[in-house]
Parts: structure tokens; sequence; C-alpha cells
């Protein structure tokens, strides 16, 4: 893809968000679906292309009544979406499709119409990581961070200092579930999860959903909303057993994904205005800001606890608040998608003055997969 | 207390949980390179070759990493326990339980000394957790 040769045109997430009992997943998705149409000006007939993950694509195209010819059914994890657009970049450039449609859904507090979590005993996970007791993320994505933490010589109130600062962002923005400010002490005395992680150092359990529309820069202009056009681009899956990262002290995934990126959009560091990368919990902005180059390995905790990530900081990060106070329904990837679109735009609620380059990192798994997508709102 | 979680061994596993249910920790290697790697498959996970042979573990390991699960998984009983990762001496690292030792930060060192001890589950699978070594 050459940068900046596809664009979003639609943009938006649930009507509500939070609790909502009264719709199921596919629910979500269309409802999601619908509002990102009416953001774009476009009926179902007009997209020719479906990405999602969670449900199939070939659900979403029914239930929508859109027959499309293009379909992905990418299923990495809470990065999915940023797959999803990487892969609807190449096929709007390919020519495959014209209009593509890329969808999140997940009633993950309320559980309607919602799967099983759980391995198969007889997959690796169940036969090598299962039978030792983890109960999903808390006791799972946490498992590297203690190896991390000495080798970098970082300390627990380091990642209490990573929802501190996201709570500053969540109050901000009207929809955060979590708003009133957290010190690094509230943290640290909260309820252990699973040691060292405390419960304000995990994400929320939260409804929601959130929806993308993609189509080549040249038509972009013609859409009611100011284009945010992709700049570059990139993907990676590691390893579906946390206990099996090749480095507990990084995530490789996210070193090839973020490479790539960079590297096709052409920019430097210094270049990008504004930061997504996906928590969890709250080491993977440590990892990340590593990870993806924008400090070197053990400065991470020193650059959040410096104020650098904050409101006025030179590299403002997860400014909706996070998946640790603005919301997380599992895979919270297209929160963070739309989180950098409504910054290119210019109409976050907490917007960054100026922005013109918002790098956006996903993970997927317990540090199973990755995404970057990068957006800016020149074309180039 | 529902039973607990357990592996269902596959083809390629078998020879694993075969050797734990003997007391042995069986570990794959490449005849060529010599490196070893877990979990079983039966080619090298580095270059492709088939050319493996399978062998017994010393059984030692460090504490590589791990968490205290505070909210047990019903069928692991009431109180915390460490979900701990350890770096086995032949390279490879797995995932396991730590035992004979108080499942707290105090007691729970990264890099110390640990080594392997199987626990029998069922008629056909043993555990394999770890110990401070020489406790």
């Amino acid at each position: 893809m050459k940068p900046g040769s596809v664009a979003v045109v639609g943009a938006a997430e649930t009507t509500k968000m939070g609790v909502i009992p009264d719709l199921s997943v596919i629910g979500l998705h269309a409802d999601a679906a619908l509002n990102a149409m009416a953001d774009a000006g476009l009926k179902p007939s007009d997209i020719d292309g479906v990405a999602t993950a969670g449900v199939s694509p070939t659900e979403l195209a029914w239930y929508l009544g859109i027959k499309p010819n293009y379909a992905d059914g990418t299923s990495v994890g809470g990065c999915s979406f940023m797959l999803h657009v990487r892969h609807a970049a190449a096929a709007i450039a390919a020519g495959h499709a014209k209009t593509i449609l890329v969808t999140h859904g997940e009633s993950g507090k309320s559980r309607v119409g919602a799967g099983r979590f759980g391995a198969s005993p007889s997959s690796l996970a169940g036969q090598f990581e299962m039978p030792y007791g983890p109960v999903g993320p808390p006791s799972m994505f946490t498992v590297p961070v203690l190896r991390y933490l000495k080798t970098r010589g970082y300390t627990q109130e380091d990642l209490a200092h990573v929802a501190v600062v996201q709570r500053e962002w969540a109050a901000k923005n009207p929809r955060a579930t979590f708003k009133d400010p957290i010190t690094v002490d509230d943290v640290m005395n909260s309820r252990m999860i699973a040691y060292p992680f405390r419960i304000l150092m995990c994400c929320l359990v939260t409804d929601g959903g959130g929806a993308l529309i993609l189509t080549s820069a040249d038509r972009a202009k013609d859409f009611p909303q100011k284009p945010v056009y992709v700049l570059g681009t990139g993907e990676s899956v590691e390893t579906p057993l946390v206990s099996q990262m090749y480095d507990s002290n990084s995530s490789t995934a996210f070193r090839i994904s973020g490479k790539a990126a960079f590297e096709e959009a052409g920019i430097r560091h210094a270049d990008v205005d504004h930061l997504m990368i996906y928590d969890a919990f709250a080491h993977l902005p440590l990892y990340g800001l590593e990870d993806l180059g924008f400090v070197k390995p053990g400065e991470a905790a020193a650059f959040i606890r410096e104020g650098n990530t904050r409101a006025g900081g030179k590299l403002p990060l997860n400014t909706n608040g996070g998946g640790l106070s603005y919301m997380h329904s599992g895979m919270y990837g297209m929160y963070a998608l739309q989180e950098s679109v409504r910054q290119m735009r210019g109409i976050a609620p907490a917007q960054v003055p100026g922005a013109k380059i918002s790098v956006c990192q996903g993970v997927g798994g317990m540090f199973g997969a990755a995404g970057t997508v990068i957006f800016g709102n020149e074309a180039p | 207390m529902p039973s607990r979680m357990l592996p269902e061994p596959t083809p390629e596993t078998r020879h694993f949980w075969e050797g734990a249910l003997k007391g042995e920790l069986l570990l794959q290697r490449n005849r060529d390179t010599q490196e070893a790697y877990f979990p079983p498959r039966p080619f090298c996970p580095k270059t492709g070759s088939r050319d493996i042979e399978v062998f017994k573990a010393s059984g030692r390991a460090v504490l590589w990493s791990y968490v205290i699960n505070h909210r047990p998984r019903p069928d692991m009983g009431t109180e915390p326990y460490a979900i701990a990762v350890v770096k086995l001496e032949e390279g490879p690292t797995m995932m396991t339980n730590i035992v004979g030792c108080p499942q707290t930060p105090e007691a729970l060192q990264l890099d110390m000394p640990l080594e392997v001890v199987f626990e029998k589950m069922s008629d056909t699978i043993a555990l394999p957790f770890f110990k401070p070594a020489g406790a």
C-alpha cells in the first residue's frame, strides 16, 4: 500500500457503552456498524467488504444484509481489528473491494449471546498451561512481568503510575467508565488479583462495540467527515502460550509489527503526536513504549512517571483512558482505533492540539499477536 | 472440589506424558545442533529439521517468573497459588506450579534453584511440578 492511499471515512462506537444488557454480541456489532455507516453517509448496500472477529464475517454480512465480495475473519485476539485495517488497505489498493466495514462487538460484562472461554484439554494451552491453574487473562498475561520488572529495574509502583496517568485522561472523557482520580497509593492498596497485579492495574470488563469504514483516498474526499489516512501498518503473531514468549522482557510481535508500520509510513518517532498502546494490564504501555522504539529498554517507567504521556506531555498516550479506565469488552483494539481516528479528526474529548500523526498499537491474546496502524490527517 | 483440569495427550505429545507418569521429564532436541526445545513437536522449531530425538532432562531449573493467583480456579482449591514459569537447565521455559514452599513473594524468589517432582493426578496423567532444590 502506498502511504495515505486508503482512508477511514466512517468511525463510531456503540450507542451505549459500559453495561448493555439489551444487546447480544451480534447486536452490538450491528449497532456499531449502523452508527459508522450513518457517520459516513452510507447504507449497507454501499458496503462491498466486511471484516470482523468474535463473530464470523458470514454472520455479520448476513445480519446487516450486505452481499460482499471481500471477507476477512482474521481472529487473533484484541488486535484483530488492526489486522483488519491492514488487510482492508491492501484489498482496496488491489481493487478487491471499494468500501470495507470493520466491526467489533462484545458482551464482555453481560455475556448476552456470548460464547465461553476455555481451551480444549488437547490443545497446546490445554496440555501445557491450563493444568497449572490460570483463570483467564489476569493470571496469564501477567506471568512474565516479575521477570520484566527485575530485568529492567522497574518496581510495582511503576505499574501503578501507568494506571494513575490513564485515569487522568479518562477524567476528560465523558464516556469513560471510571473517571475519579486515583493515586499510586490507591493502586498499591487496591485488591490483589494475581501478585504483583492489583485490581487497578487490570482492565475493566464492559460491554460495547465499534466499527470503521475504509475506502480509497481519492473517494474519501467526497464523504462528510474529514478523512483519516492510513499511513502505515504492521502485524505479527508470536505464541499461543505466554510461557513460551521468545523473550519475557519484550514482545517480538510488537517489534515486528511496529517496525513494518514505521517503515511503510516513512516516519520517525519524533513525528508522532499521539499514541495508543492497548493496555489490557498496566505493563502493556511499558513494553509498548520500548518495543515500538519510543524509548530504550529500561527507560519506559521513568518516561511515564515524569509525565511525558500526560496531557501536555510530549507523547500523549491512551488519551481515552485506555482499557484500564475507558472500557474493555475483551477485544479492546477497536476502541484504541476509534480514539486514534477521533484525535486525527480533531474531535476527541481530550483532544491533543494540532495532532497530525497517531500510532495505534494492538496486542492479541497474551502477547500472542500484534497489529499496528499509523494514521495521519493530511494526505501525504 | 471439581476434578483438576488435566491434559489430553495428542500423538505428538504422548511420549512426554508417558515419561511424566514414569517420573521422567522428557525434552526433545535437534540431533544436529543439540538444541533442546519445548513443548513437544516432531521437528526442531529453529530449523524445521525432523531429525530430532527425545532425551531425559536433568530436572533442574530456576524460577523465571510467576504470579500468585488470588482468585483460585475451583479445581485448584481455595488458597492463593503461584502460576510459574521455570527456565530449565537445558534452555526451554515451561509453565508449572511451585510445590514444597509457601506461595508468597518472600518464599518465591526469582532465579532460585528448583528441581522437578511429579504428582500423579489420574491413571494416565502425572503433572511435572517444581520444588526448591534440596528441599
